[in-house]
């Protein structure tokens, strides 16, 4: 497997870049169109959520200064905050509610993974542990077992432990992650044994050496692995949705799509700048750390 | 190891006691790391699926009213919205896989010609990969909206009829067929706007992550073989069709398992554009399950249907291996 520091190798071919011809010509017309077309939706949403409801509904596209009238409407966003409702028991809009709610089971859910599976990992690539392959095979096994076909009866657990409509349920059972294990596994598998050996002559048994020498070593792993973990758990919706009840429960994607369901639907300006606000942040992180990113999903799709 | 100096039985003795005691504790101190994510996946992972099975042999309301054996499945089995369900996520999946995987390799082909602005335009495409689904759901229901959207503004304007897009129920060739006077029978004229119309949403979202692993594989390609097909004259057509896509062959058949195995369980963008409507036109086996859950608290109806649409993608990643799979071309 290719390790995630190295850059990712896409042009193997070392001769020099070929001189513009049509064909050329037509493959940049097409790429560009294609990447307009994947970015069009956002910048669509962005302009929607400054515009009036008016212009918004009558496709007006540029209702702003030199050819419209219209200023800025920054207003929407106090708007949107404003109509999507307040949360009594804490006394603050709902909206707020659903960031912290999503920024708490975001964190707590990271960081769960990150130390299970550093410490699952390490145990798999540094431990001379008897019947450890059988682990790590069953461990991969556990991703053939589609969500859907557990969501049920996973619901039901979460009645019986009485953990419905609260943080438990939304973290705890996703404190472990085989791709972050398999991934940190690898990449630990590759720090020289000769590292262990001499930190085992300055005294340090398993654990100081893990969390000393290992942890440091692996940031881009364990980077890669916060990240893939932190947007899926952003971006999840079913689960949440079926195990809370309560509006102050709400993770932001339950939030956002009750909200297209109850006012959204009419009031599209309102419903834009609630959609921007949910995926600016992730946008802006994404385009930071975007090299993480593609390199993890590399790393979970070629095996072997 | 004990030296092969004189050393006396009892020292050795107390030397390999000491020493499986360490290595008791390092076996101990292995299985207490492992122990957390073990337990995780154990609880909620694997004891679900039995749990699962329990649970669909029963009339579930919060515990078992009353076991019923396979009394959900042969219910599943009589019912004709289970089968409609199964044909609209078969007929989603058949479309939409062949289109995003075909575009994805198309893309990445092109990219992959030295193009300058290629890092650029992956970050670009993998833009909607990596955004909240429920977010672009709800502006792609915005851009599809029939009488404010800004797909029909653009028809409109090019002075084409507007269409109902996610609220269609009329088959694409069907509506074709209409443009130019003709009326199709029921049987011919194809899939649902609606799903299809979830369809381009769909591969809007995944182009991107294709593209990405097909690159990444296309760089595998070891250049060499490149070179030695050119010596043989190759060049083109036959040089895709004869080196990059049997090399690749690996990289597209774990695309095609892992977008057959999620497509099958597409949920969030359909949930969030269509909720299955309009008349069923969407409603795929995992929005049904879903429902039959959520709104109907079917607890034992809903798992058995997840067991059912679980043994459909088994036997469809079995077939895929045998017969996809023999294809391959390893290295």
């Amino acid at each position: 497997m290719a390790t995630i520091t190295q850059p990712v190798k896409t042009q193997t071919v070392a001769t020099p870049r070929p001189p513009l011809s049509l064909a050329r010509i037509l493959i940049y017309t097409f790429l560009i169109i294609f990447a307009i077309a994947s970015v069009t939706p956002f910048v669509y949403m962005v302009m929607n959520s400054l515009k009036t409801y008016g212009s918004t509904i009558t496709n007006n596209l540029w209702p702003w200064p030199p050819f419209g009238t219209e200023a800025l409407q920054f207003q929407n966003y106090p708007d949107a905050i404003k109509e999507a409702g307040i949360d009594r028991s804490w006394n603050i809009p709902l909206i707020y509610r659903y960031f912290l709610n999503s920024l708490i089971t975001v964190s707590l859910t990271v960081a769960g993974v990150i130390l299970t599976s550093v410490m699952a990992a390490y145990a798999l690539a540094n431990m001379d542990l008897p019947g450890k392959n059988w682990v790590f095979l069953f461990i991969l096994a556990t991703i053939m077992v589609p969500g859907d076909l557990t969501l049920v009866p996973k619901v039901v657990m979460m009645f019986q432990l009485k953990w419905y409509n609260t943080y438990a349920a939304l973290i705890i059972p996703f404190l472990a992650s085989v791709f972050g294990i398999f991934l940190m596994r690898q990449f630990f598998l590759q720090i020289p044994r000769d590292l262990f050996d001499a930190a085992l002559i300055d005294g340090a048994g398993h654990l100081t050496y893990l969390f000393r020498i290992v942890v440091p070593l692996s940031r881009p792993a364990i980077v890669t692995t916060a990240l893939l973990n932190f947007i899926w758990t952003w971006d999840s919706f079913k689960w949440p949705l079926l195990v809370t009840k309560d509006a102050n429960m709400r993770v932001l994607a339950v939030g956002l799509q009750q909200f297209v369901q109850s006012e959204g639907g009419t009031e599209t300006h309102l419903m834009m700048a609630f959609a921007t606000m949910v995926t600016l942040p992730i946008i802006i992180l994404y385009f930071f750390t975007q090299k993480y990113f593609q390199q993890g999903v590399i790393s979970t799709g070629i095996k072997g | 190891m004990a030296t092969g100096t004189a050393v006396n039985s009892v020292s050795v003795k107390g030397e390999t006691s000491v020493r499986r005691q360490k290595r008791l504790r390092e076996v101990a101190l292995g299985y207490a790391l492992l122990a957390p994510a073990l337990l995780i996946l154990l609880v909620f992972q694997v004891f679900p699926v039995f749990y699962g099975l329990y649970i669909s042999a029963c009339d579930w309301r919060l515990t078992c009213r009353e076991f019923i054996g396979f009394g959900n499945y042969t219910r599943a089995f009589q019912d004709s919205e289970m089968w409609h369900s199964l044909g609209v996520t078969a007929t989603y999946a058949l479309i939409s896989v062949p289109i995003q995987l075909g575009l994805g390799l198309f893309i990445a082909y092109l990219l992959f010609q030295k193009i300058r602005g290629q890092q650029a335009f992956r970050v670009l495409v993998f833009l909607p990969y990596i955004t909240s689904t429920v977010a672009s759901a709800a502006i792609w229901s915005q851009l599809y909206s029939p009488d404010k959207g800004l797909i029909n503004a653009a028809l409109k304007g090019i002075g084409l009829q507007p269409l109902k897009w996610l609220g269609e129920t009329q088959g694409i060739f069907g509506l074709m067929a209409k443009t130019v006077g003709l009326t199709l029978p029921g049987w011919a004229s194809g899939p649902p706007l609606a799903l299809v119309s979830l369809i381009i949403y769909t591969t809007w979202v995944f182009v991107g992550y294709d593209i990405t692993i097909f690159l990444a594989g296309l760089g595998n390609i070891p250049a060499d073989l490149y070179d030695a097909a050119k010596v043989d004259g190759a060049s083109g057509w036959r040089l895709f069709r004869y080196v990059t896509f049997p090399l690749l062959s690996p990289t597209t058949f774990f695309l095609l398992i892992f977008t057959v195995i999620g497509t099958f369980q597409a949920f969030n963008h359909i949930y969030v554009m269509t909720q299955g409507g309009p008349a069923d036109a969407t409603k795929t086996a995992s929005i049904l399950i879903f429902e039959q859950y959520f709104q109907f608290n079917r607890a034992g109806y809903s798992a058995a249907l997840s067991f059912i649409l679980f043994a459909v993608i088994l036997v469809l990643t079995v077939i895929q291996n045998r017969y996809a799979g023999s294809r391959v071309v390893y290295d």
